[in-house]
Formats: C-alpha cells, sequence, structure tokens
C-alpha cells in the first residue's frame, strides 16, 4: 500500500520565506511527488499551531509519514516528532530537512534557493516512504559520577554532587589535589588570599564521606557509555601505603636528596625526593619521585623506610589498575603554562631575570621559595623597575590566536603586589586592557590611581645590550608605545611574561578515550557554545573549568557547579533514553574479518570467538555510522540509514534530472545500447 | 520426463569458465543424462541460426560467461536471453566484467593504439596502420566485422539476468552445485548469486584480530606467515569484502584473495566497499603518512580494488578517456549484407 505523506513547509517568519518561495515549493511538492496527500505552508511550523496542523492531518487524512522542511534538526526535530507521536505515529516516520541553516540563510538568488529547497523536500519525501516505525530504549543511570582533575573546577563539581548525597570519584594526576589555584598568592579583583579560600574546600573534599579520591592517578581507559561507564584508573605507586600512611612529613625532613620543584614551585624552589606538593596538600600522603630518589637510582639510602613510624614505605609498590563504574564523567583537567622559550626574543631561559607568570605567583607567595620577597634571580636584590609583557604566547598568530582571558587581570594584580610589597615602578605593556568581568574595571582603575604605568603595544624585544649609559646593567624592553606613536626603549630591572595558558598536552589523547572532540586550539568542545557550554557531543561526558577555554576562578567554579546540577538532573532522572538509530550485525553476513573491531568511537562492537562474528552492543551505539560504511562484506546495516533509505534520498534530490529523463542509473558512456543486427549470421 | 534443453555460450572472456565446466568431471555424463545440449560453439558444432529457429523461452538453461564487448556480442546476449528461460551470468566476466572490463579506464581508439600500433609485435608489421573496421569494400561486395565497443558492459547491463555464478572461474563444486538446483527446481529468489552469503574470512582458517595496517605489501616484497591474517601482515587481501563459496583457495596457498567472487550481498560497488574498509584500518592520524602508506604500497587502485569489477561499479570506465557513447553515436551498419 502506498504511504501518504504530508509536507509542511515552514516560513520562520521571514527567515526561509524571506528568500524561498514556500508557497511554491508546498504547491509544487503537493503535485509532483508521488504519494503526497498534503501538502502545506506555515508561518511558524514550531508554533503549537503549526505541530496541531501535524496532528491534525494525521489523524483525519491519515497520514504514515510527515516531512518538515524548516530549520536544523538540531533545533525541532525533537518538536515534530513528538507531534507525531502525539498523534499516534511513530516518531521515527517523520523526517525534517533544513532549509534554512542550508538554504534560505546561505543564499543570494531567491529563485535557486527555491529550487534548492524543492529537491531537499524531495529528497526527505522519497526517503521518508522507506522508514520504519523504532522504539527508543532506556538505561539507568548509575548513581556515581568520575570526575578527572582535582583543581577548583573539578573540586566544586565534587562538592556540589557530593554534598547533594551523590558518590563521586575525583582523580587526580599530582600527589595532591588543589590545581594551579593551590600555586597563586592573591586572587584578583579581591586580593583575598587564594590557599585561604582554596584549602577548605580541598579538606572538605578530602574528608568527604561520599567521595572517593584517587590522587597520582590517571584515567587508563573508558568503555560504556552515559548511565553505566566503565573506567579503569591507573594508581601510579607512590611508594608510600595509602592507608598506613599518617602524613607525619618525618620522611619529607629526612629525606637527603633535594631537587628542583619544577611543578608546584614552578622552577623556583626545592623540594625533597619523597614529597608532598605543598604543606596543605591533600592528602598528605607523600609520593616517592622514581627518577630522583637515590635508593631508585643509585640503590643507597632508604632513610625514609628507616625513619618511618608506621613501615609505610614500599619501594616495591606497583602501578595498579583499579575499575569503577560510573553513570557521568565530568572533565575538569584544566590547563598548562605556555612554554615561554617559544619567544625566544623575550629571553626566557637566556636572560636571568625575566620571569614567568606562575615563577612571578610562587615568588609573591609567603609560603613560595623567596618567602614572598620580590627579589631578582639573585635571590636577594630587590627590583627599582619591572616590566610585565601581556599576551605572551596568546593573541599571537605565530602561537595561539585566542585571548587568555586571565592575564590582564593577573598583571594588574602582579602590579598592585609589586607596589604595596616594594618601591619598584612596575610597567604594563598591553595589547588591549580586558576587564569585562564583575568589580574588574574598578580594579584596572585602582591600579591607574596607584600609580602603575601603562604603555599600549606589543613588545618586540627584551634585551641587555645596552645603548645608552643609563640602560647599562638593565634588561631593556623595546617597545612601539601605540597612544604616543613612537618606539620606546625602557630599562627595568625584571621583566615578568604573561604567558598564555594552554591545553593540557594530553588533551587530545584523553579527549579519544571518552569520545570527546578538541577545537582547533586544542580546547575541548562543549555541545553548544551558548545553550549547552558544559555538555559534549558525548552524552553523560560534560566539561567544567579551563580545559574548555581559559577561564579564570569564578568562571571554573561555575562551570563545575553547572556541570554537576547537569548530572545530578541525569541521576535524579533515573534513566536516559536510549536513540533506536544505532547499527546492528547481520551475523549470516558477518565472516569475523574484524574490520570494525577498532573502529568504534564508542567501543560498541565486541567479537565473539566462539562464533567468529563482530557485535553491536546495542545499548554503548550511538549510531554514527563508522561502521557500517567500513563493513566489507554488507554485514552491518546502520537503523534509520539504511542504503535503501539513502538511495532513496539521493533519488529526490536529483528529481529533476530524472525528469529530464536522465535516470540516475544511466551508463556513464551515457548511452542506451544500439538496436543491434545479428552480425555474420548469414 | 524430457529432458532439459541446455545453452552455453562465450562473449568476451578468456575462455576459463568453458573449460571450468567440464572441471566437474563425470558429472558431465549426469549433466547429459539430464539435458540436451543444444548450443555449445566451444565444444560442438552449432550455428545462430540455428537457435535462432528455436522458440523463444525454449532453452531451459543458458550459462552465459564473458562481458559484452561488440555489437555480436550484444547481439547473442539478447537472443540468448530470448530463447531461454533461465539464464545465468557465468563467471567473473559475466558478472561484473572482470579483467576485459579493466580495459573500460580506455575506450576503443586508445585500446586499437594499444594492439595495432603501440605494441611491439606489431608495430613493424603494420607501417599504415590498419584498423579494424566495420565495413570493407573488396570486390567480391562488402565484408563486416562487429563493430568494437568503447565501454564493456557486463550481462545484466545488456539484457536481463536470472542468476549470477561468480568466480574466475565459478568452482567446479559450485556449477554442480548450480546445475543440481536447476535440476531439482531449487533456485533461490530471481535476481539471486547463487553461492553462500559471506564473505571468504568465513572460510579461511586463519588467525585473525584487530587489524591495524603501517603498511601494504605487494605480494613479492614479503612471505607471509601461514597462521596470521594476510591482510593484517600488511598484504591487500580482498577476502574481507569477497563472497565466499571458493574455499578461500588462495589465502591457502599463501596468497591474498583478489577478489573474483565479486561482493556479497546488497553491496553496490565492490571496490568502494573495499576501499572504505581498508582505509578504516589504516594506523596512522598523519593525512601525510597515510598518503605514504597508500601510495607505497597500492600503486594501482583500480587493478587493486577493481580488478574484477569495473565494468560493474558505480565508477564503470574512465571519464578522461571520453568514450562519450562512440559506439552509440555511429550508425551501425552491421548487418547491411552485401
Amino acid at each position: 500500500m502506498a504511504e501518504r505523506v504530508g509536507i509542511y513547509v515552514c516560513h520562520c517568519g521571514s527567515n526561509i520565506a524571506g528568500m524561498i518561495d514556500v508557497e511554491e515549493v508546498a504547491r509544487w511538492a503537493g503535485q509532483s511527488i508521488k504519494d503526497v496527500v498534503v501538502s502545506r505552508d506555515y508561518k511558524f511550523m514550531c508554533s503549537s499551531l503549526g505541530q496541531k496542523l501535524i496532528e491534525d492531518d494525521i489523524r483525519e487524512q491519515g497520514l504514515t509519514r510527515v516531512v518538515v522542511a524548516a530549520c536544523s534538526p538540531h533545533l525541532h526535530e525533537k518538536t515534530f516528532r513528538r507531534a507525531c507521536q502525539n498523534a499516534g505515529l511513530n516518531q521515527y516516520l517523520c523526517q525534517m530537512t533544513n532549509i534554512r541553516e542550508h538554504v534560505s540563510w546561505v543564499s543570494t538568488d531567491r529563485q535557486k534557493a527555491t529550487e534548492k529547497a524543492k529537491a531537499l523536500v524531495a529528497a526527505a519525501a522519497e526517503r521518508v516512504k522507506h522508514q520504519r516505525p523504532l522504539e527508543q530504549g532506556f538505561v539507568k543511570v548509575n548513581p556515581a559520577t568520575l570526575v578527572i582533575g582535582g583543581g577548583i573546577a573539578g573540586l566544586q563539581a565534587t562538592l556540589e554532587l557530593a554534598d547533594a548525597g551523590y558518590p563521586v570519584y575525583l582523580v587526580e594526576r599530582e600527589p595532591s589535589i588543589g590545581g594551579h589555584m593551590a600555586q597563586f598568592d592573591k586572587t584578583f579583583p579581591t586580593l583575598d588570599c587564594s590557599a585561604c579560600i582554596l584549602t577548605p574546600k580541598m579538606s572538605e573534599v578530602g574528608q568527604h564521606e561520599n567521595v572517593k579520591m584517587f590522587t597520582y592517578a590517571e584515567v587508563e581507559e573508558v568503555s560504556g557509555s552515559v548511565g553505566c561507564f566503565k573506567v579503569k584508573i591507573r594508581q601510579k605507586a607512590r611508594h608510600v601505603i595509602f592507608e598506613k600512611c599518617t602524613g607525619c612529613g618525618i620522611c619529607v625532613e629526612k629525606c637527603p636528596r633535594k631537587v628542583v620543584d619544577n611543578v608546584f614551585e614552578a622552577g623556583m624552589g626545592y623540594r625533597k625526593a619523597i614529597y608532598t606538593p605543598f604543606p596543605q596538600a591533600v592528602p598528605r600522603t607523600p609520593v616517592i619521585d622514581t627518577a630522583n630518589c637515590t635508593w631508585f637510582t643509585r640503590g643507597k639510602c632508604q632513610v625514609c623506610s628507616k625513619v618511618c613510624p608506621t613501615q609505610a614505605i614500599d619501594y616495591d609498590q606497583k602501578d595498579e589498575i583499579i575499575q569503577i563504574e560510573v553513570g557521568n564523567i565530568i572533565v575538569a583537567t584544566g590547563w598548562k603554562l605556555f612554554d615561554c622559550t617559544r619567544i625566544p626574543q623575550y629571553g626566557y631561559g637566556r636572560l636571568a631575570n625575566v620571569f614567568t607568570n606562575m615563577e612571578f605567583e610562587r615568588m609573591c607567595n609567603a609560603a613560595g621559595p623567596t618567602g614572598g620577597k620580590i627579589v631578582l634571580r639573585d635571590g636577594k636584590t630587590e627590583p627599582r623597575r619591572i616590566a610585565i609583557i601581556h599576551c605572551v604566547g596568546s593573541r599571537d598568530v605565530r602561537h595561539n590566536q585566542y585571548c587568555s582571558a586571565v592575564c590582564c587581570m593577573a598583571a594588574l594584580k602582579f602590579g598592585h603586589l609589586v607596589l604595596e610589597k616594594t618601591k619598584a615602578e612596575v610597567y604594563s605593556f598591553y595589547i588591549d586592557m580586558r576587564t569585562p568581568m564583575k568589580d574588574y574595571e574598578e580594579f584596572y582603575q585602582r591600579l591607574l590611581e596607584e600609580g602603575m604605568h601603562f604603555v599600549r603595544g606589543k613588545v618586540a624585544e627584551v634585551t641587555d645590550a645596552a645603548r645608552l649609559p643609563d640602560e647599562q646593567g638593565s634588561l631593556i624592553v623595546q617597545v612601539e608605545d601605540t597612544l604616543l606613536g613612537t618606539q620606546r626603549r625602557i630599562p627595568v630591572d625584571m621583566v615578568v611574561l604573561m604567558a598564555a595558558l594552554e591545553p593540557q598536552a594530553d588533551a587530545k589523547e584523553l579527549g579519544l578515550k571518552l569520545g570527546i572532540s578538541c577545537s582547533m586550539a586544542g580546547w575541548y568542545t562543549e555541545r553548544h557554545p551558548k545553550l549547552d557550554p558544559v555538555a559534549t557531543m558525548t552524552d553523560g561526558v560534560f566539561v567544567a573549568g579551563a580545559c574548555q577555554g581559559p577561564k579564570d576562578i569564578p568562571a571554573s567554579v561555575a562551570q563545575g557547579a553547572a556541570a554537576a546540577a547537569r548530572v545530578a538532573g541525569m541521576i535524579t532522572a533515573g534513566k536516559v533514553t536510549i536513540e533506536p538509530i544505532i547499527a546492528s550485525i547481520d551475523e549470516q553476513k558477518c565472516s569475523g574479518c574484524r574490520i570494525c573491531n577498532n573502529l568504534c568511537p564508542y567501543n560498541a562492537i565486541e567479537y565473539d570467538e566462539e562464533k567468529g562474528v563482530s557485535r553491536v552492543v546495542a545499548a554503548m551505539c550511538k549510531g554514527c555510522g563508522t561502521c557500517v560504511s567500513a563493513c566489507p562484506a554488507n554485514a552491518i546495516t546502520g537503523a534509520h540509514f539504511s542504503n535503501e533509505q539513502i538511495a532513496a534520498e539521493l533519488e529526490g534530490i536529483l528529481w529533476d534530472a530524472i525528469a529530464d529523463g536522465r535516470p540516475a542509473s544511466a551508463a556513464p558512456d551515457g548511452s542506451k545500447a544500439p538496436q543491434s543486427t545479428p552480425v555474420g549470421a548469414a | 520426463m524430457s529432458k532439459g534443453k541446455l545453452a552455453l555460450y562465450w562473449a568476451a572472456s578468456c575462455g576459463g569458465c568453458e573449460i571450468a565446466v567440464l572441471g566437474i568431471d563425470e558429472h558431465i555424463l549426469d549433466v547429459a543424462k539430464a539435458f540436451d545440449i543444444v548450443f555449445w560453439p566451444c565444444a560442438t558444432d552449432g550455428k545462430v541460426r540455428d537457435v535462432e529457429k528455436m522458440p523463444d523461452g525454449s532453452i531451459d538453461l543458458c550459462l552465459f560467461n564473458g562481458g559484452i564487448r561488440t555489437s555480436e556480442q550484444e547481439y547473442m546476449a539478447q537472443l540468448m536471453r530470448r530463447k531461454s528461460k533461465v539464464l545465468v551470468a557465468f563467471g567473473s566476466c559475466a558478472h561484473e566484467g572482470c579483467i576485459p572490463g579493466l580495459a573500460n579506464l580506455y575506450n576503443r581508439k586508445a585500446i586499437f593504439d594499444t594492439v595495432y600500433k603501440e605494441g611491439s609485435t606489431t608495430f613493424p608489421e603494420n607501417p599504415q596502420d590498419h584498423r579494424p573496421q566495420p565495413i570493407t569494400d573488396v570486390p567480391e561486395g562488402k565484408l563486416s566485422l562487429p563493430l568494437f565497443y568503447d565501454t564493456l558492459k557486463t550481462l545484466d547491463q545488456t539484457v536481463e539476468v536470472d542468476y549470477y555464478l561468480p568466480g574466475c572461474p565459478p568452482e567446479a563444486k559450485n556449477i554442480w552445485a548450480a546445475l543440481v538446483a536447476v535440476l531439482e527446481g531449487k533456485l533461490p529468489p530471481k535476481g539471486s548469486v547463487i553461492g553462500l552469503h559471506t564473505t571468504v574470512c568465513d572460510e579461511c582458517p586463519r588467525k585473525r584480530s584487530e587489524k591495524k595496517i603501517k603498511k601494504f605489501y605487494r605480494t613479492w616484497e614479503i612471505i607471509p606467515d601461514e597462521e596470521n591474517c594476510l591482510l593484517e601482515q600488511g598484504l591487500v587481501c580482498c577476502g574481507i569484502a569477497t563472497r565466499a563459496g571458493c574455499g578461500a583457495l588462495c589465502p591457502q596457498v599463501n596468497s591474498p584473495c583478489i577478489g573474483c567472487h565479486g561482493p556479497n550481498d546488497g553491496v553496490e560497488d565492490y571496490g568502494a566497499r573495499l576501499m572504505s574498509a581498508l582505509a578504516s584500518v589504516i594506523d596512522s592520524q598523519d593525512p601525510e603518512e597515510i598518503q605514504r602508506i597508500i601510495a607505497e604500497g597500492i600503486p594501482d587502485p583500480v587493478g587493486t580494488f577493481y580488478r574484477f569489477s569495473l565494468a560493474a561499479s558505480y565508477l564503470r570506465r574512465s571519464k578522461a578517456f571520453g568514450g562519450d557513447g562512440a559506439a552509440a553515436a555511429q550508425p551501425t551498419p552491421l548487418a547491411a549484407k552485401a
């Protein structure tokens, strides 16, 4: 029996109707496309009246298939599917075609746009006739959540969920949670002490009954899907037995091996070979740095083992793989600092008194290597003039095009600390001063009043080659002052480079494990930049904080809380809908060649050794079609995207070629076989 | 019960299919018992005019091998279709075009240039650059030759085909199984390929695991081990995409499958399927490296992926060489009898 197709062409106000003759498209579709029994145009199909049109036609005209030509299915597919379902038509018998983003918004020729819209409508109509009713499934949501990254965003997310009563696994790569915020001295614009506001949260997480922390650990493997992820965590060997250690710190105190601390102290200070990164570390259990420990490198020492009152040192400890199951994952892996040696003209690594922002943070910090004194690399001389250079590695086409977002405010904070702690003059070399958030502009005004000098221009060079007598022994900042319109050489004693925030070096790798993608710059991509900022294209995986883009503390905290709210919503709902648009394997056709086995981005394909066939795990399949197109035996079918449906769609889109008497299936040599006659039949 | 009538015909192919029929050994006697062989130019003395005189539909089974390259073959295909109840595209040439179909990368002129002008054995003997002419005037009248088309077509691109028997040539056991199916009236739905509905890996005893290919080798470059999947060892083994039924003969003697059985059910374009599958398992994310892996390991992509199926593929023929209906555009006074 022929299907009864209804076509609905939306004006979208003038969004579509302004460039496409929608009445003509609807009229044409009603006359020209086979099996179409209703074809209408309407001002706003997504309005309740528009939806009612569809519902009434299904009931009264007995429609068996529906096509809505309107905007992107991303926006309203659900709306129209629901309308069909309301009227008793299986929702997968409704097909949307996008004549707004794909046609009207990108066209300048009304006639051509109308023709293109017709072709798309024809394609959808031909396709929809071959669509099959499908039923959605459900998966229970495991109430546990994995938070990756114990910086401020991750901590916030963890606390929100744990306080709501849900179990949280927190994985942190470093020996302690806290992240970059633990390294800072003051926070802008309020100048409250970073540690003072962070450490209470850290200890709360550390002691929370709903939180299981894995520090000095990394996510090894993720399988499964929303509601039921299986995660393997690699707990790196601490060589200190967690359960036995009381955190007394005597091992650290007695360890004879000093090591430059390139992580927490940004290379400005030392730690021991057995260490906790900082005094307020959570947990307090130290780790042994085996690359530097004398026992591991030379087989001598064992002092820590001798002094430990609880015999917690275990030199033979091995990495351990821990398996957990969670319903959702929040990624809060943060950022890393731009490597300033990539801009050699600023002299970092070559000129002693050029510092990075992270080094300067540690220097300002009362708990840092200089006890909070701002001094030159010699450790004692107080600088008289300090230059702060903005946008080092950001807003620079050679490195990163994006704005690092936090550096202007951090530079102002540095300026304030310098003016507060020293008698030095401080210069800020900026391209544009960016202070858009609450109370930020006021802070800038404050620094202007406090006497910080501002020079607008991108610094060309930092050099110690003096040209004038008063430049002798100084670092000279060469810059074009774009407000004065002149080149300036400003001699200073110290230079601070405001290095950019960059994505973590292994962000892509982790993204692959989780099935989430990165932007060109390497930040994790959110589902929608405006309307869905913490979700990702993978259901059940959320992002928070600077791993999604450079962010300051308030924004990171807000995102951490937002991600937690999304997860809490999922847990409360208890189940998630599983789309029926998935792949399935015909065991008869499958020869077990195993081409598809490692292609699935969601690890949804497993191999049955016994039967010698591969199989799709329905709950994990997202219907992406990768395996379908790769299967050389045509054993895999993607529901809702069968060859038949795709071929019909193509035939529809080529309707005018076919109508011209050029069947799509004609031989490329264009010839009908000549009427032959017998040869040599004489 | 009266005996059935059997015909076999040979168009653009190498003749191997004809010999393959004899591969059924003593079963040929059973064939002779069950059928009258009414037309088999290779083995018996029959004339086209005899066939022309038979009533339409009077032949029970016609096994037609070879693609359609000339006007004569086209005529014969139409004739055999008309006279036969069941027409089987027998072997790869009739099924998919096979090796002769690879000439669709060129056109008639280029093929004739190769054969009559540039060929090392013909050039000195053909100084006047003679070419076959459809009509040649001689004192006695006009001589005619079949017209040679630009494009080789498969049998089903020429006439309606009832069944396909794949292989280059078809395996004797499959030929016999097909004949038995006809005799017992147990034929599958019309349009089917008579054979299995999975691919060669199903019959291949080699050990398979997840596939990651860093380098493709040509067969002379390595001696593969006899245990593991040849594809995993870097040989382009087409078994993954090729219909089973041969018993994985080639892989079992350490030689990769070259794809003569054609695609599995429902595959529209064999080469595209195979390429898509192989492209999926190249173990690199770097476009330049991928390019290098393909260029070094697969110097002849059409010959590798479309060795048997170019004429039946979506591509069908080279556009670069035109061939835009040169055959059709010209008047075809082939039968202009003198």
